[in-house]
């Protein structure tokens, strides 16, 4: 112990050495786009590596144990995926425009680009990397400050996605639909997207994303957002994976003065599901609200990590994440606000809701404040508890049985959150998934 | 012919203490009973009982609704069987749409008994006529079940939910406590509309009062878990005149 001797560095996991060779193949295979940005990304991840249960963001979602192998990158998807993805569009009954990724790859014939609304633009990532669009080229990985390793993997490798902006004051009434549909082999797909709402725009943007297959792949998506002053988006993300696959999704947000965010996320699938916002909100009287549901079953882990960094005056952010768990699933909420010193009259709320279905259901929450200023409102808070004896009574005197009388009571939960959607349509479409999802217990 | 409910020597308990001690009643079709009795003496407990709440054990004794033994079915295929109560306290049910739950009640029902399911369009125009019975804004019904609701309001939203799932066997627990007095001539009006000969109805009721509208053919004093006088609508006057106690001495 005497001699001063440098820690000898960590023996990678296999997974580790496996990513370090992808990532030597990717640049060898000649510099791609961003090629600075990525090798910045690789050498910050590998400083720490994967995280573990000992990183306090990580620490109910261990992804170094979790991921014990890294499954190759996506190939380009064969015709049969494609033909089996025309069918898989969740929100069938919403009429927005949709783009389709079939296996990590965009499918222009399945997606609809054309007629786009005037002030609208949207280009898969490829395409914009490869017209070398300034804005993406300069706004990708910058819109907020984040020191997360599955971000700088997502960063190092990211392969496609969308890049979408809407021109000051436009107003995009139809939602823009992003479907993601996993392949049928074991795969990673790094996506990721950048969308610039600008000044006084409005815009509302659902990312979903499916897996039909029992077999084992991993997502590792990223979604950047940059709302100008007075802009506004409603973000809906609805994750369908695979029982085997394993989901973890970054969200940055950056809001300038009176920016409105709406995101809503539902966690209806996939062995793990790990969601994390990073939301920088960085004008006066901006707004950000973040609602969640998971309803999960058998040993699904669905985790929900947030960062709220309030840096201006008279802001806004209001967090409601519901969890309905069955079986031996579990939920993790972990909630961060930091408070800047002059954020006077911030207003920040974070409330999460656990309905337990089984005994051998978990739920882990975690709220944490850090403020730095003295006229501010913030408020956490957690329940846990069963359905109310009751009403299962009352609805049951009534005729209706047992099992439906709790389907209804656990609809009406999940309802708090679809409620707040802006959208009827939209609102209706959610209601049929998650009521599809209960009743298939 | 069979009673429409028939509880013979019925004793019953919750959390382990015993509340119903030999309660004996029999209701035929086309009757209307009135139970009366001081509070705590189990009238609510009898109407929990018959209709299956959890915590609510019978002990010795037998229920039978058109014969079947209530005992050996589910609280949902006791009201699909037909038995119907009116809560005393009718609970609130967040999230949960008026219309919604009462699609799920009646078609659960009605699948339940081999019919045919009652169409979206029927349903609402159905519910449309008795909220214009009952005196109840539309509006109200397109909020979620009874949240928000006045006591009055709740009351009249039960009896809605009576007279649209028209059961055999209605049991209305204080169903006019908390009435103003047009409330109580309009929810009367509407249960007397579900006066037939092929229906049982039982109001618990402190109040001679409901009486005056909905007219039985019984009346019973509660006390101390049980029947201790039965006679006509008289007795009901009598009561009022006199209160509970005698019979609370004789029970004890
Ligand atoms: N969960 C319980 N545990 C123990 N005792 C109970 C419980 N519920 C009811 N009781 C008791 O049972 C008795 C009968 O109550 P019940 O509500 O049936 O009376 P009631 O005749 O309906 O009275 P009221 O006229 O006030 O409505 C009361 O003494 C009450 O305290
Ligand atoms: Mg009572």
């Amino acid at each position: 112990m005497g001699n001063a001797q440098a820690t000898p560095a960590r023996k990678l996991t296999d997974a580790e050495a496996r990513l370090a060779e992808i990532f030597a193949m990717q640049q060898s295979a000649g510099a791609p786009q961003l090629a600075k940005l990525r090798t910045a990304a690789f050498d910050a991840f590998s400083k720490t590596g994967l995280p573990n249960r000992r990183d306090e963001a990580w620490k109910y979602t261990d992804l170094r144990a979790l991921l014990r192998d890294v499954k190759p990158l996506a190939e380009p998807p064969e015709d049969s995926a494609k033909q089996g993805a025309r069918s898989a569009a969740v929100l069938e009954g919403v009429a927005s425009r949709r783009l389709v990724f079939v296996g990590g790859y965009f499918v222009p014939e399945l997606s609809d680009l054309a007629d786009l609304e005037a002030g609208l633009s949207v280009m898969s990532l490829s395409e914009a990397l490869a017209k070398g669009d300034a804005a993406a080229m300069t706004q990708i990985g910058n819109v907020g400050e984040v020191d997360d390793p599955a971000f700088a993997l997502n960063t190092a490798f990211m392969g496609e996605g969308v890049v979408i902006r809407v021109g000051a004051g436009i107003c995009v009434d139809r939602p823009i639909q992003l479907v993601f549909v996993a392949g049928a082999q074991p795969a990673t797909y790094f996506l990721r997207s950048l969308v610039i709402v600008e000044k006084g725009a409005r815009a509302t943007l659902i990312e979903s994303f499916e897996g039909e297959t029992a077999q084992e792949y991993h997502v590792n998506a990223a979604t950047e957002v940059v709302l100008e002053e007075g802009a506004s988006l409603e973000r809906l993300k609805i994750s369908r994976e695979g029982a085997a696959a394993m989901h973890v999704s970054t969200f940055v947000a950056s809001l300038a003065a009176d920016a409105q965010l709406s995101d809503f996320g539902f966690n209806l699938g996939g062995a793990v599901l790990r969601n994390q916002f990073f939301i920088n909100i960085n004008g006066q009287g901006a707004h950000a609200g973040l609602r969640g549901a998971n309803i999960l079953k058998g040993k699904e882990h669905a985790d929900a990590t947030l960062f709220l960094d309030h840096a201006a005056e008279r802001s806004e952010s209001k967090a409601l994440f519901k969890s309905v768990l069955d079986d031996s699933s579990q939920a993790v909420f972990q909630g961060k606000i930091l408070v800047r010193p002059g954020a006077q009259k911030t207003d920040a709320r974070m409330m999460a809701r656990t309905l337990l279905l089984s005994e051998g259901a978990q739920a882990n929450c975690k709220p944490e404040l850090e403020i730095f200023a003295d006229d501010v409102q913030c408020a956490h808070g957690s329940t846990v508890g069963a359905l109310d004896e009751n009403l299962i009574f009352y609805l049951m005197a009534r005729g209706i049985p047992q099992a439906e009388a709790q389907s209804l009571l656990t609809e009406a939960f999940v309802g708090e959150v679809i409620d707040a959607v802006a959208d009827r349509s939209v609102r209706e479409a959610l209601t049929g998934l998650v009521s599809e999802r209960l009743r298939t217990r | 012919m069979t009673a429409l409910l028939e509880i013979r020597d019925l004793k019953a308990e919750i959390a382990g203490k015993q509340i119903l001690n030999g309660y004996d009643l029999t209701v035929k079709a086309g009757e209307v009973h009135a139970i009366m009795g001081p509070n705590g003496s189990g009238k609510s407990t009898l109407s929990y009982v018959l209709s299956g709440r959890p915590g609510y054990k019978i002990t010795e004794g037998q229920a039978l609704l058109a014969g079947a033994d209530l005992s050996q079915m589910s609280v949902d295929e006791r009201a699909a069987a037909g038995l119907f109560l009116a809560f005393q306290y009718p609970l609130e049910v967040p999230g949960v749409a008026t219309m919604t739950f009462l699609r799920a009640a009646l078609n659960a029902q009605r699948k339940k008994r081999g019919e045919e399911e009652m169409s979206s369009p029927d349903l609402i125009k159905r519910v449309k006529e008795l909220a214009k019975i009952l005196d109840m804004d539309m509006e109200m019904l397109r909020r979620p079940v009874n949240v928000g609701f006045s006591g009055g309001e709740k009351k009249r939203a039960e009896t809605l939910q009576m007279m649209l799932l028209e059961p055999k066997l209605c049991i209305l627990d204080e169903t006019d406590s908390g009435l103003d007095i047009d409330a109580l001539k309009v929810v009367s009006n509407g249960v007397n509309q579900l006066r037939s000969k092929d229906r049982g109805i039982v109001v618990i009721t402190h109040y001679q009062r409901l009486l005056d509208y909905i007219t039985p053919d019984v009346v019973h004093v509660q006390s101390a878990g049980r029947i201790v006088r039965t006679g006509g609508k008289e007795l009901a006057l009598e009561l009022e005149e006199t209160g509970y106690a005698r019979y609370q001495s004789e029970a004890a």
